[in-house]
């Protein structure tokens, strides 16, 4: 490719990435509107919330026990060297709820719940019930699209709190169980270092944002799929790579301002 | 089938100089055609010619790029603002070609559905006009069956129940004999004629089906070349237009006065 194709080429996509981008943003108002307005669809939430939150409960509390493990060993030898291991429960209470909780149960969520949502959108796209509910006078992003937005908003937040417990939970298991540390250090360092405001506020709000980015991602992916069965395949995984990108981005800023 | 819902005024549809392009392929160019009011029209022609595209520009899915879709030889559909489409829709019933039918739900909540959304009805009331329009649509015992559990005939009946239900005045109905076998074709086409004789609205039907649109249109459009030439079965056919005699040259035959 010549250097004048190469920069024709950055150029298209770099307009295709700001017109995605806008009408992202005109998707996102326009469902916010919908979600504001009733009637309030209580029953498609809480089924939503079910598909997203419940369903995701297994492997976001088996993932959270295993990074807590992991955590408490690394932790333990790490802390080891300067005879710190009192210290553990801080460590990896910290580390949980300030990053890794509201991160990793992101990743994961947009992984499960996110890709299933959109690509659940993207094949009534394909198979027209968007189009029926419209000829019904039912608005597709009242109906289908902003149930869906809001399960994974709530649920993100409680199902992030569910992995920091099971991972300080593994942490105790290796550091107090396993490796013989004092269980008492573990739970006074964890209360003492933990601040409410600034760690458990804090990691709620990281994965509330991290919820509705998510599940606006899907949404988006999925309402504005193409019409056919590559269509669908690719809004999951335009799905899983944009939302974790986005979580990861998003995570460093919130860091920055919440003034961590 | 005696306990059928009648329904409202039937309405003549006449499209204007239709224009639609997509993916820089001119699909229509100055279309114009007429829809009489309380008749059976089957609009044919190759596939992709556009059949599909002006059945969802009368409703009001797609937009024509140029020209105007009058009702009742006012109202142009092809211009009307969000709040305007959703009133036209509920006057319009449509069958789509795959069913549309909301696979998450039951099909006795997939007919209920435009009912409980814009009614008013008590659950009762509801009850009763879904259990008569799959009466009308020959449906019995479907009440608790997914949309995934019926056969293609029964997943086109109800389709077309959801479409009766609110006692449309325009019916539109896409491709409804595409992948059914003869014995269902003619189920499903002793159906429409008993809808359209017995409850009166007007009917556009798509159809690649020669036969059948031989056995069941009282008015013809046959689009070809990106425009459309129409009229009554058998005059069209002895019209004398050469691509005409070809599209139907295997049921010229058996049309009474239209073999050449």
């Amino acid at each position: 490719m010549s250097a004048l194709g190469g920069v024709q080429s950055l150029g298209a996509r770099s307009i295709a990435f700001v017109r995605d981008l806008g009408r992202f943003s005109v998707f996102s108002l326009r469902l916010g509107n919908a979600a504001r307005r009733p009637p309030y669809r209580w029953r498609r939430l809480v089924r939503e919330i079910y598909d997203t939150g419940v369903l995701s409960l297994v492997i976001v509390c088996i993932s959270g026990l295993a990074v807590g493990m992991v955590l408490g060993l690394q932790g333990h030898n790490t802390l080891a060297r300067f005879g710190a291991t009192g210290s553990l429960g801080a460590v990896v209470g910290l580390s949980l709820i300030r990053e890794l909780g509201p991160v990793l149960t992101s990743l994961l969520v947009a992984g499960r719940a996110g890709s299933a949502m959109a690509a659940e959108i993207a094949s009534m796209v394909v198979t027209e019930q968007l189009d029926g509910l419209r000829m019904m006078s039912v608005d597709p992003l009242d109906f289908v699209v902003a149930p869906k937005a809001q399960a994974m908003l709530i649920s993100m937040p409680l199902l992030s709190t569910l992995f920091v417990l099971f991972g300080i939970f593994g942490g105790y298991v290796v550091g107090v169980v396993v490796l013989g540390g004092d269980p008492g250090s573990y739970m006074s360092t964890l209360t003492d270092a933990v601040v409410f405001r600034d760690d458990v506020l804090g990691g709620f709000l990281k994965a509330g944002v991290f919820g509705l980015l998510v599940g606006l991602v899907a949404t988006y992916r999925g309402y504005t799929a193409l019409p056919t069965s590559t269509g669908v395949s690719a809004a999951a995984t335009s799905t899983v790579v944009i939302a974790s990108v986005a979580t990861l981005i998003v995570d460093y800023f919130i860091t920055a301002l919440w003034g961590y | 089938m005696d306990a059928a819902p009648a329904l409202a005024k039937p309405i003549e549809v006449e499209a204007q100089g239709l224009h639609y392009a997509r993916g820089g392929r001119v699909i229509m160019h100055d279309l114009s055609c007429r829809f009489p009011a309380g008749r059976i029209s089957v609009v044919v022609g190759a596939s992709g010619c556009g059949k599909t595209t002006l059945l969802r520009m009368i409703a009001c899915l797609n937009r024509p790029h140029a020209g105007r879709i009058l009702i009742d030889g006012t109202e142009d559909v092809a211009h009307l603002s969000d709040g305007e489409v959703h009133a036209f829709r509920r006057r319009v019933g449509m069958l789509f070609q795959g069913g549309a039918l909301l696979d998450s739900m039951t099909v006795f909540d997939n007919v209920a559905l435009p009912l409980r959304e814009h009614s008013g009805f008590p659950e009762s009331r509801i009850r009763d006009e879904v259990h008569r329009v799959f009466e009308a649509v020959g449906l019995a015992n479907v009440d608790e069956l997914l949309p995934g559990q019926l056969s293609g005939g029964m997943v086109k009946r109800a389709g077309l129940a959801r479409a009766l239900v609110e006692r449309p005045d325009l019916l539109l109905c896409d491709e409804p004999f595409s992948g059914l076998d003869p014995p269902t074709i003619r189920r499903i086409e002793e159906l429409l004629l008993f809808v359209n004789q017995n409850l009166g609205g007007t009917m556009i039907i798509t159809s690649h089906h020669n036969e059948t649109t031989m056995r069941i249109a009282d008015h013809v459009v046959m689009m070809v070349d990106r425009a459309a030439v129409s009229g009554r079965p058998r005059e069209l056919l002895a019209g004398g237009d050469a691509r005409v005699a070809e599209f139907f040259a295997d049921v010229a035959d058996s049309v009474p006065g239209a073999a050449p």
